[in-house]
């Protein structure tokens, strides 16, 4: 398991500085110009200065691993600094947002909470509403309540969530008046009042989420409870006179679970892209929306290390579903 | 004397051999959600197609006297807020949504394709073809996309025109970031067909690897094909309006659905209506092109068919 597990991250690595190189290649033809909103009264030497500073006048691969060694070595350093109080990080540059002039990773830390509250919450509840429903599809298939779980799956499957998001805010907050339609950041929960409000706000976007998320989730859920439901060692199960819940909710439940898990694990970067529209939907100031108003003010830095950090994601979510594949699956292993 | 025609074995023999796409369609027609689905697609791609030739007032006709006005008989879906009828630009709009994704669908299943039939039947380019595809499944889509539409949009419409360039720039985008599946589906299959026996003759009687693909592979990767062609088509629409709806995507005069949505968020609070009809018309046909996806994949399936 150890083997197979070193084998899987070793193989990350390369993956993740290919991706690296990918995004900054792209960028690197960005027609945009960090001196762009700088006053044309400032003098053109200046100017050819300040992109000195900025070290653009360097070639493209001593760029490139000028930011790999920001991005892995001087950030990690100032956050280490910023937690434990030392000063290894002292001197060293970190990456600027052109737009706002401050580096990068203290904007993305001030943003990550808001999504991570947002996103992480309707993953989960997703996930929650998802095995239920999939597992009595599966027990009951093509009775009535299997055809409404598949057609509400296939109903959250195909609606996109800019137009559910924006259909819930006709409905709930336009018509109704019952929740908010702007998701308030600067709001802070510290009594009962507040954390009903914070309560009213996060229910729009996260059960558009969950709903989206629900209906990929157990339509896996489905399909891999109808795969087992076949088997021998559930017929053997029933034979041996064990009860129905038994043999429903631990043996074959627990074998169904193998591949759901992963998709999953598969599924949590997914979540955090798709939540940039949600989060555009809901005026949430999270990772997506920054994302946006980096692309639309020309902020190549911040555009780069978020599609990064995306990709860390991706990278990382695909390791721990083939390590969870691995530890749930023996077969897997040793393949 | 023996009546001959009507012997059952007699008759079995004689009738001219049925093609299997009647069977697949027999087995289609019982999937109710599937036929629906197919009528209601047919009928959005009809309506879009020849709608605007006979609906009278052109979608970029401004009247602004006749702003912001709710469904009336001139104009069924009401008028936005410089009086251009909404009809008019749902139909214009469902034009380009459409036409982007049945384009960009075809692109992604003509790389996919060819990705996961080279990878299958070339051993020597399996490896690296595999690593290639799941490269591109651990990049963030959604952020390259926003990227590379940021990064591309005005070279292009210099060079082809606003629409053209834009219309180029989506499908080709939309195309190359969603082949990965098909391959991977397409490269399982032809791994397992390169072993059954009729490849194995037809290897014997030296047909070439080229008609070897043409004729004896493609055909029988069909199926899959159908079916990843319509769940195609549904991401392709809507990733287009999710594009047209972070703002990205086509210019704000040339209506898409996604951008008529976008458009209509603005006055969510005075006219909250008129974000109903885009919404409703993206989500109804991705519905029903996943429904045709359902169905599909029942009626390829042998072992369902006939059951």
């Amino acid at each position: 398991m150890l083997n197979y597990t070193i084998r899987r991250l070793l193989l990350a690595i390369p993956t993740l500085l290919f991706i690296a190189l990918v995004i900054f290649l792209l960028l690197e033809l960005a027609p945009g110009d960090p001196m762009a909103n700088v006053p044309l009264t400032v003098p053109p030497e200046v100017k050819e200065k300040m992109r000195i500073a900025l070290g653009l006048d360097q070639p493209t691969h001593i760029r490139f691993l000028k930011w790999l060694q920001q991005f892995f070595w001087v950030e990690p350093l100032h956050m280490i600094d910023a937690l434990f109080g030392t000063q290894w990080g002292e001197g060293m540059q970190r990456i600027i947002s052109w737009q706002s002039r401050s580096p990068v990773m203290d904007i993305i830390w001030q943003r990550m909470p808001q999504t991570l509250w947002v996103v992480g919450l309707s993953y989960v509840l997703g996930a929650l509403i998802a095995v239920p429903v999939g597992v009595i599809s599966a027990y009951r298939q093509y009775s009535f309540i299997d055809q409404l779980g598949t057609f509400i799956s296939m109903i959250g499957f195909s609606v996109p969530t800019f137009f559910t998001g924006v259909l819930m805010i006709v409905i709930f907050s336009v018509w109704l008046g019952w929740f908010p339609s702007i998701y308030d950041t600067t709001l802070v929960v510290h009594d009962w009042e507040t954390f009903v409000k914070q309560l009213k706000q996060m229910i729009m976007p996260v059960s558009v989420l969950a709903l989206y998320n629900a209906a990929q989730i157990s339509r896996f859920m489905r399909a891999s409870m109808l795969d087992n439901l076949n088997q021998d060692y559930v017929r053997t199960a029933r034979a041996k006179g064990l009860k129905e819940k038994t043999v429903v909710l631990v043996h074959v439940l627990r074998n169904s679970m193998i591949p759901v898990v992963t998709v999953i694990a598969l599924g949590v970067p997914q979540v955090f892209g798709g939540a940039i529209i949600t989060e555009q939907v809901f005026k949430v100031n999270g990772l997506g929306q920054l994302l946006i108003t980096a692309i639309q003010a020309n902020d190549l830095p911040m555009v780069q290390t978020l599609t990064f950090i995306f990709a860390i994601l991706i990278v990382l979510f695909n390791l721990i579903a083939d390590i969870l594949y691995g530890v749930l699956d023996p077969r897997i292993r040793y393949d | 004397m023996t009546d001959h025609t009507s012997d059952p074995g007699f008759e079995e023999a004689t009738r001219p051999p049925r093609s299997q796409w009647w069977d697949v369609w027999d087995q289609f027609k019982t999937h109710k959600g599937a036929l629906l689905g197919a009528g209601f697609f047919l009928f959005i791609v009809v309506a879009v197609m020849i709608g605007p030739w006979l609906w009278p007032i052109p979608y970029d006709a401004i009247d602004i006297r006749a702003r912001n006005q709710g469904p009336s008989l001139a104009h069924p879906f009401g008028t936005d807020q410089l009086g251009r009828d909404t009809l008019a630009r749902m139909l214009k709009g469902g034009q380009t949504s459409v036409a982007v994704g049945i384009t960009a669908m075809a692109l992604s299943l003509f790389f996919g394709t060819l990705v996961g039939v080279l990878a299958g039947y070339f051993k020597k380019l399996d490896g690296p073809l595999m690593r290639f595809t799941d490269l591109f499944l651990a990049l963030p889509l959604l952020p390259l996309l926003l990227v590379i539409i940021m990064l591309f949009r005005d070279p292009l419409r210099a060079a082809f025109g606003p629409e053209t360039g834009i219309f180029i720039l989506i499908v080709f985008v939309i195309g190359i970031t969603s082949w990965m599946q098909t391959a991977r589906i397409v490269r399982g299959d032809v791994l397992a067909l390169k072993e059954r026996e009729f490849v194995l003759a037809a290897r014997s009687i030296g047909t070439p690897d080229r008609r070897m693909i043409t004729r004896h592979l493609l055909p029988n990767v069909l199926s899959p094909i159908m079916v990843s062609a319509t769940l195609g088509i549904a991401n392709a629409i809507i990733t287009e309006s999710a594009l047209s709806f972070l703002g990205l995507g086509f210019p704000s005069d040339f209506p898409t659905w996604g951008r008529l949505l976008f458009d209509a968020t603005d006055y969510l609070q005075q006219y909250p209506e008129r974000v109903i009809w885009p919404g409703l018309a993206i989500s109804l046909t991705v519905l029903a092109v996943n429904y045709i996806g359902d169905g599909l994949r029942d009626a390829l399936d042998p072992r369902i068919r006939g059951r």
